[in-house]
């Protein structure tokens, strides 16, 4: 029994880390209707931004804060300066885009650090908290971060003259136009937060898989797993599915088929759930009147 | 009289397609504009001209600057606000989460909220439903909140497109006793396009007569509802 919830909560630590993605990628989903293939990347080379911060002996969480800011930096730029020429392209146009920053992100970063493993740190103590025997500090950690991190993105969207600007860009630009929102900026600062959540993903998970410039490649499936589970437009339906994709890809992983086969399973999930519905398990399927 | 808004030779259209010929007319400060014209004529896409939202060309001199270089953002700002042609409320969005969005570029947080105030003097209805989602409104009150929306910008020009559009006679009435009161009460200046040609000419104290973007017949209202094809062809007498 001890060994099954060991198992669950394991799988809810890596969920929530899978959750945050799949956050991340809605962020971009909801605005533009694309799926940001190049996410990960972004987050593992914040990861490593990170490391870096740490390594010249800056304090953990000083290094985490100057990471989620820079990231978020790096995320406007990247829509402001590369995306946003592609707003009027074919949309094979734009994954060939996010695909060539994939293995460009992948290989600089891979030129500047190499590809050797590295350990990165957590925050959390290396003791479970209060003695319990089910789960570490650092898979409880990461739940009280993802946590954090939707309590934190709710309450932007939902108590913020710009948040609600980024909501009605998202879901009218025409009109948001009409009341003088920057329609162009919300997409930018849209890349940003989710670069910024990503980054908070990257930093979550490293401790547990290691730092390496191919890290999050598998991850961001699992991310994706998720957002597609819960409802691709919907951002808390993709924060349950990433949980659920965390947990059921764990315990099929300890008790059915193995560890070689838990990405098979989460592909094998998404495709199950686009057939039987297709707008996620939580997805709206939005209702408006002309 | 002085002139807000002067249009002189306005062309426009979508793609390679020119709608628009080259349009002169203008609007009074404090006045009233009717655009008139048949299905087609290109009456809405004058207004998305005007605000940018098309590609366009000529002069628009509005209290003394050119819009024409301008983007739409930057024309709102202005003091010039649209209610488009389908509404354009966010219909995902909740009745007040629309009108804070109304209030976007307004940074006199405390007149706003007296604003508020007086649009809910206006539009009773909009505030039991502050909390109700746009798109589930009735069209009439749809057309309500999307008037309350350009209001709260307190903008010196107020763009409409058939706010009359899908509305039973007697909301129509209401709506064109409203327009009235927020253009004699608060000195905001319209520029109203409408089927509902008889309520327009009787709102407006000048009309301009579109057809196939370009300017058939123009000048005070009067003269226009006595124009022998405008009565015969709109009027219906
Ligand atoms: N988005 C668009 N793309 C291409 N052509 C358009 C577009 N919108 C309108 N048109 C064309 O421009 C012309 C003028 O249309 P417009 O909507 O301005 O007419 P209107 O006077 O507002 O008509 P109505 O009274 O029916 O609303 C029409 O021939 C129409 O087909
Ligand atoms: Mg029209």
């Amino acid at each position: 029994m001890t060994a099954f919830l060991n198992q669950c909560f394991s799988g809810l630590a890596m969920g929530g880390i899978f959750a945050i993605l799949a956050l991340s990628l809605v962020m971009i989903f909801q605005a533009t209707a694309l799926l940001n293939f190049a996410q990960g990347e972004m987050a593992m080379a914040s990861t490593y931004l990170a490391w870096q911060l740490i390594q010249h002996r800056v304090p953990y969480w000083l290094a985490f804060f100057l990471t989620v800011i820079l990231s978020f930096a790096a995320g406007v730029l990247i829509e402001r300066l590369i995306i946003r020429r592609f707003a009027s392209a074919p949309v094979l146009t734009v994954v060939i885009v996010f695909i060539a920053l994939v293995f460009i992100i992948d290989s600089v970063v891979g030129w500047i650090f190499g590809y050797q493993l590295q350990e990165f740190p957590s925050p959390f103590p290396d003791h479970n908290w209060f003695n319990n025997p089910l789960v570490s500090s650092h898979q409880s950690g990461i739940l009280l971060v993802t946590l954090i991190v939707m309590a934190v993105v709710w309450a932007f969207f939902r108590f913020t003259t710009l948040g609600l600007a980024m909501r009605a860009a998202a879901q009218n630009p025409a009109s948001s136009r009409l009341v003088g929102i920057k329609v162009g900026w919300m997409l930018a600062l849209g890349w940003g937060l989710a670069a910024a959540i990503g980054s908070i993903a990257g930093m979550m998970a490293a401790p547990l898989v290691y730092l390496d410039p191919s890290m999050m490649s598998s991850l961001l499936l699992y991310g994706f797993a998720g957002a597609v589970l819960g409802g691709i437009n919907n951002p808390w339906g993709a924060v349950l599915g990433g949980l659920i994709v965390g947990v059921s890809v764990n315990l099929v992983g300890a008790y059915l088929v193995g560890t070689q086969l838990q990405l098979a399973v989460a592909l094998t999930m998404i495709i199950g759930v686009l057939l039987v519905r297709p707008s996620g398990l939580f997805g709206r399927t939005i209702v408006t009147r002309v | 009289m002085t002139i807000l808004l002067d249009v002189k030779g306005l062309k426009a259209g979508y793609g390679p397609v020119e709608v628009v010929h080259g349009l002169d007319f203008t609007v009074e400060e404090g006045g009233v504009t009717a655009l008139l014209g048949a299905n087609g004529a290109g009456k809405t896409t004058i207004l998305r001209a005007l605000c940018g939202m098309i590609r366009r060309e000529g002069s628009l001199q509005f209290a003394g600057r050119d819009l024409c270089p301008m983007t739409t953002e930057e024309i709102v700002r202005c003091g010039i606000a649209h209610v488009p042609d389908g509404r354009g409320t966010f219909t995902g969005l909740t009745v007040s989460e629309n009108l804070t969005l109304g209030a976007y570029v307004r940074r006199d947080k405390a007149a706003v909220a007296d604003d508020l105030a007086g649009i809910f003097v206006l539009f009773p209805r909009l505030k039991e439903r502050l909390f109700q989602q746009a798109g589930t409104l009735s069209g009439g009150e749809q057309q309500m909140l999307a008037i309350a929306r350009a209001l709260i910008l307190r903008p010196r020009l107020l763009l409409l497109d058939e706010p009359s559009f899908g509305l039973a006679p007697l909301v129509v009435k209401d709506i064109f006793a409203t327009l009235r009161q927020i253009n004699a009460m608060r000195q905001v200046s319209l520029l109203i396009v409408e089927q509902n040609v008889r309520a327009a000419l009787d709102l407006a104290d000048h009309a301009v007569l579109i057809e196939t973007g370009t300017v058939a017949l123009a000048g005070p209202a009067s003269l226009v509802s006595a124009d022998d094809a405008v009565r015969r062809a709109y009027l219906g007498y």
